[in-house]
């Protein structure tokens, strides 16, 4: 899982530049000026092609607005979305379907997501109706192959999402996002409506259909355990911001960011006794007043005053070219 | 993965449980007797052509204004001879026929109006919604004139008239479900699986608005009837000779005093026309109606139904805040008995914080809620067992005496803090509300005591934020004044559901670390329901880990983590990912939980478990002591060894 591969080279299969997501704004009839939320800041990544990348953050952090941006289900207000050298953002305002082939989305709710009133015979066939204009014939067999690789039983098709619990109705939903066969799957929190034990069952999915498909996973999550477990690389978000991005096992081992390292000492651990915690006067700075510098100066331990004034930007701090932070004094300065 | 069997689906058994709509439908008398009425009156109008009536327009002024039961007219005859009887079947079936079509139009023109406007947003929903506001501006029954006036008088004209002025009552209703559905996620699949913006809209919206549109049918034809028969009363309706029931009762009006029947008969009909119609609709809107299909219209009562067969004699511990024994909590829906609760054992100590761990729908919800009463009945009930809260038993007080103790010696947190707070209230006011409603003081006094509850749970500025509204606070600041609300009184046992389930892992840390320091300080004893062990590792003592309704498995919190016993106990921790152990493998639990209404013999995880024998599906498993205040409920406990070596051949 995440022994990483060493994929310096490899291609890059989407490169996020610059992508900014702003909601509200605007004038209003009298030409009162509307607030305005960014949601998604000056985010860049390139995913690479095989890889697993774990986005994880806290809520209202941005990062399933950044799922959706890259699925195209929303469009950018600034920047560029390129998917295996094209422009997605052109490409999807024209036509949708031309994307739906290679980016595909498994929701975090798995029952919502699923349309009460079809079968899901119904529910799986439109992808491949739609995108890959199979006959009756072909989809048949490639439902039957779908199924299979969820674990389940074809018998399940002539049923309704009501009669199914949550760990197979996201497996479903699992089948539908492998249906159109796509390179890159966008997981937005998929496990984290599920009982613990059927959460090992959707991961362990996951894990053997990216070896068998050779898919590329962007998997989103607030709960640092699973995102550790799944990733190859991680990035941290913050308040609309990339905070910090890097290989797992350097960001989970040793973190540049303090806003990554309290994610860390937050995080439950069984048999860990004691916890960290700050003081109560720690609150998400308010969206529609964001302050001027980084976002995060109210509750870091380590600030400095030049923090205030400008955000950081995302750069190497450590010994690692492709462990990068934004931040002015990182942890591992010292 | 090559572990992991295809999972087959389980035969559908359909006996008993929930009894399906038309059942539903027929429970309900009144809208019984209005469909066997209706049916009545649909049977006779549309055999009107075979039945044996005298032509309903043939005048014959020699039998003018004959009366009831005359000979060869039953109903007698109108003031130009006309035989009533069949001018009223006739009649009937014109109304009908008019007030059917009506509706089917607007429901037709209304429901897409407002499905396109509910789906596309912005600026059409606009134009379309404001188009409708301008119908609606109109008093109905002068638009109706006016539309009439400007086509001209006739039966089909009255039609267009009445189902325009219905359109807005559809597409507003429509366009209100239709702007809610189109956010779902559904729709947004719908869309990545290529489909169109217009196989969208008619393909997975529309199915789901449907039983909404039935409903608003059902409720309106009713009203278009009667309306039909106000244009034909005013004569704008149907014309002469043509007989509709509006323009009879019009017929009928210069003579009321002298031949009272012929207007008091049609007036007779409609009244069943409508009434009966009214009364289907509003049973079809009962059944249909998910709102009231969840259970709005059964009223629980204030607590929970106790129904002992027998009440067991348990002599109160000393040490023990809360010592609950063999509690049994039933739910009785339809046939159906789901056995929430099978015989539970709870024990708090002052000042511990008791884990009760499980998955959802091992019953650890509902374990919590019964102690107070807080399951809803119907269709909950208690069934057996006992709870003493410091020796005294919770299930034989009186519904007056738990209210009391509710908030008082028991209080609870539950999950969302943003739905267990009134939105309308601000933090202050239901903060003095909770001190009151136990205390006997002053408003300025609990004002005072209620900042300082603030400053205990340590919200920064608590005099400000005393003024504020729910909605104004994050969730872990909410979180923390339904602790601090929990606390108001001299609280013996928090019930903490979940309570840190929906915050941010950040927020979640600060509101257990707080948690935990308040049990110390006041030496109060928190029942902890969690699914999360590594949440329970920071806050409880003891564990108790629930499984199809029953405890499975007791002991301190470092043992059951280090070494489980329980085989279900020992899968649950291997299948989580553990932070800092990035390689370790999930073990994940095949096959499903089983489900409460039918359970297995024996025990309840067997199907599931690696080492089941064929003894453990047999008769009752007790609960063996392992000593050390450790119990299992298992015939082969793992141990240690057993543990590591079961991990390597699973």
């Amino acid at each position: 899982m995440s022994e990483s591969m060493t994929m310096n080279q490899a291609d890059t299969l989407l490169e996020i530049s610059d992508v900014s997501r702003l909601f509200g704004g605007g004038k209003s009839l009298f030409g009162k000026v509307l607030p305005a939320v960014h949601a998604v800041q000056n985010v860049n990544i390139k995913v690479r092609k095989g890889e697993t990348l774990g986005i994880v953050g806290e809520s209202g952090c941005g990062k399933s607005t950044l799922a959706r941006l890259v699925v195209g289900l929303d469009l950018p207000t600034d920047g560029a979305i390129t998917f295996a050298g094209k422009d997605m953002v052109a490409e999807v305002k024209k036509d949708r379907r031309q994307m739906a082939r290679k980016v595909q989305y498994v929701f975090q709710d798995p029952v919502a997501s699923l349309n009460p009133r079809k079968k899901i015979r119904t529910i799986l066939e439109a992808p491949l109706i739609q995108l890959l204009k199979l006959n009756a014939e072909e989809r048949e067999a490639r439902l039957v192959e779908l199924m299979e690789a969820v674990n389940l039983a074809p018998e399940f098709l002539d049923r309704y999402p009501h009669e199914f619990s949550g760990g197979q109705a996201q497996r479903i939903g699992i089948a539908r996002a492998l249906a159109a066969d796509p390179e890159l799957i966008v997981l937005d929190e998929p496990v984290s409506a599920l009982d613990v034990s059927v959460q090992a069952q959707v991961l362990n999915i996951l894990d053997d259909l990216k070896e068998k498909f050779g898919l590329t996973y962007i998997f989103i999550s607030h709960d640092l355990s699973v995102v550790e477990s799944i990733s190859d690389r991680v990035a941290v978000m913050y308040f609309g911001r990339m905070v910090e991005l890097g290989d797992a096992a350097d960001v989970f081992a040793e973190a540049h960011h303090p806003y990554s390292r309290l994610l860390l000492k937050s995080a439950p651990v069984p048999g860990r006794k004691s916890m960290l915690s700050e003081d109560a006067n720690t609150e998400l700075p308010d969206p529609y007043n964001p302050p001027p510098g980084c976002a995060f100066y109210a509750r870091c331990p380590r600030r400095l005053d030049m923090c205030t004034n400008e955000a950081p930007k995302l750069d190497a701090a450590g010994k690692k070219a492709d462990h990068l932070s934004a931040c002015f004094n990182p942890e591992n300065k010292d | 993965m090559s572990e992991t069997t295809i999972e087959t689906p389980t035969k559908k058994k359909k006996s008993g449980g929930r009894p399906s709509t038309l059942r539903l439908l027929l429970n309900n008398t009144l809208a019984t007797a209005g469909l066997v009425v209706l049916a009545f009156v649909f049977v006779v109008a549309l055999a009107a052509p075979l039945l044996p009536l005298v032509n309903p327009d043939v005048t014959e002024p020699a039998n003018r204004l004959q009366p009831l039961f005359a000979d060869g007219h039953l109903l007698g005859t109108d003031a130009l001879g006309r035989d009533i009887l069949s001018r009223l079947i006739w009649g009937t079936r014109v109304s009908l026929a008019v007030g059917v079509s009506a509706t089917l139009i607007a429901a037709f023109i209304g429901s897409l109006i407002g499905l396109v406007a509910g789906y596309a947003g912005g600026r059409t929903d606009n134009l379309l919604m404001r188009g409708i506001d301008m119908i609606m501006a109109f008093p109905y029954i002068l638009l109706a004139l006016a539309i009439v006036a400007a086509l001209g008088p006739g039966l089909l004209n009255a039609l267009y008239a009445i189902a325009v002025v219905n359109i807005p009552f559809f597409a507003r209703n429509i366009r209100g479900i239709t702007v809610g559905l189109s956010r779902r996620e559904f729709v947004d699949a719908a869309r990545l699986s290529g489909k169109s913006n217009a196989s969208i809209l008619f393909g997975e919206i529309l199915p789901n608005v449907l039983p909404v549109i039935i409903i608003t049918m059902s409720t309106t034809i009713g009203w278009m009837i009667l309306e039909t028969a106000g244009l034909s009363f005013l004569g704008l309706g149907a014309q002469p000779p043509q007989a509709d029931l509006g323009s009879m009762l019009g017929d009928g009006r210069k003579i009321l005093f002298t031949a009272p029947h012929v207007s008091i008969i049609p007036g007779v009909m409609i009244f069943i026309l409508v009434m009966s119609i009214n009364l289907l609709g509003d049973g079809v809107r009962d059944v249909l109606d998910p709102r009231l299909k969840s259970g709005a219209l059964a009223r629980p009562v204030m607590r929970t139904a106790v129904m002992r067969d027998q009440v067991p004699d348990i002599a109160p511990q000393e040490d023990a805040t809360l010592d609950m024994q063999g509690l049994k909590t039933e739910f009785h829906v339809g046939s159906d008995v789901y056995k929430a609760v099978g015989g539970v054992d709870l024990k708090v100590r002052q000042g511990e914080c008791l884990g009760l761990v499980g998955e959802s729908g091992s019953g650890k919800s509902v374990t919590a809620m019964s102690i107070m009463g807080l399951v809803p009945t119907p269709p909950g009930r208690i069934v057996g067992g006992a709870a003493l809260l410091e020796g005294e038993d919770l299930f034989s007080k009186s519904d007056e005496e738990i209210r009391l103790l509710r908030g008082l010696a028991v209080s609870h947190v539950f999950q969302d803090p943003l739905s267990t707070l009134h939105p309308l209230f601000t933090i202050g006011d239901q903060l003095v509300e909770a001190i009151r409603a136990h205390q006997v003081i002053s408003h300025k006094d609990a004002m005072a005591r209620a900042e300082e509850l603030l400053k205990t749970v340590r919200i920064p500025n608590p005099a400000e934020r005393l003024k504020v509204y729910p909605h104004e606070l994050s969730g872990g600041m909410r979180q923390r004044v339904c602790i601090a609300m929990a606390l108001a009184n001299d609280v013996k046992l928090i019930i903490a559901d979940e309570p840190t389930t929906a915050l941010d892992v950040t927020v979640q840390a600060q509101v257990l670390s707080l948690l935990n320091k308040l049990r110390q300080e006041r030496n109060v004893g928190i029942l902890f329901i969690t699914h999360d062990f590594g949440v329970v590792s920071t806050m409880c003592d003891r564990i108790a880990v629930m499984y199809g309704g029953k405890i499975v498995e007791t002991g301190t919190t470092e043992e059951i983590l280090s070494s489980p016993a329980h085989p279900y106990t020992e899968k649950l921790i291997a299948c989580v990912p553990v932070l800092g152990e990035p390689d370790r493998r999930l073990d994940a639990i095949e096959g499903r939980p089983p489900v409460v209404n039918a359970l297995p013999d024996g025990c309840a995880f067997a199907e599931r478990c690696p080492y089941a024998k064929d003894d453990c599906r047999k008769g009752d498993l007790a609960l063996t002591d392992l000593g050390e205040g450790r119990t299992v409920r298992c015939l082969y406990p793992v141990s240690g060894d057993k543990a590591k070596q079961g991990e390597c051949d699973v």
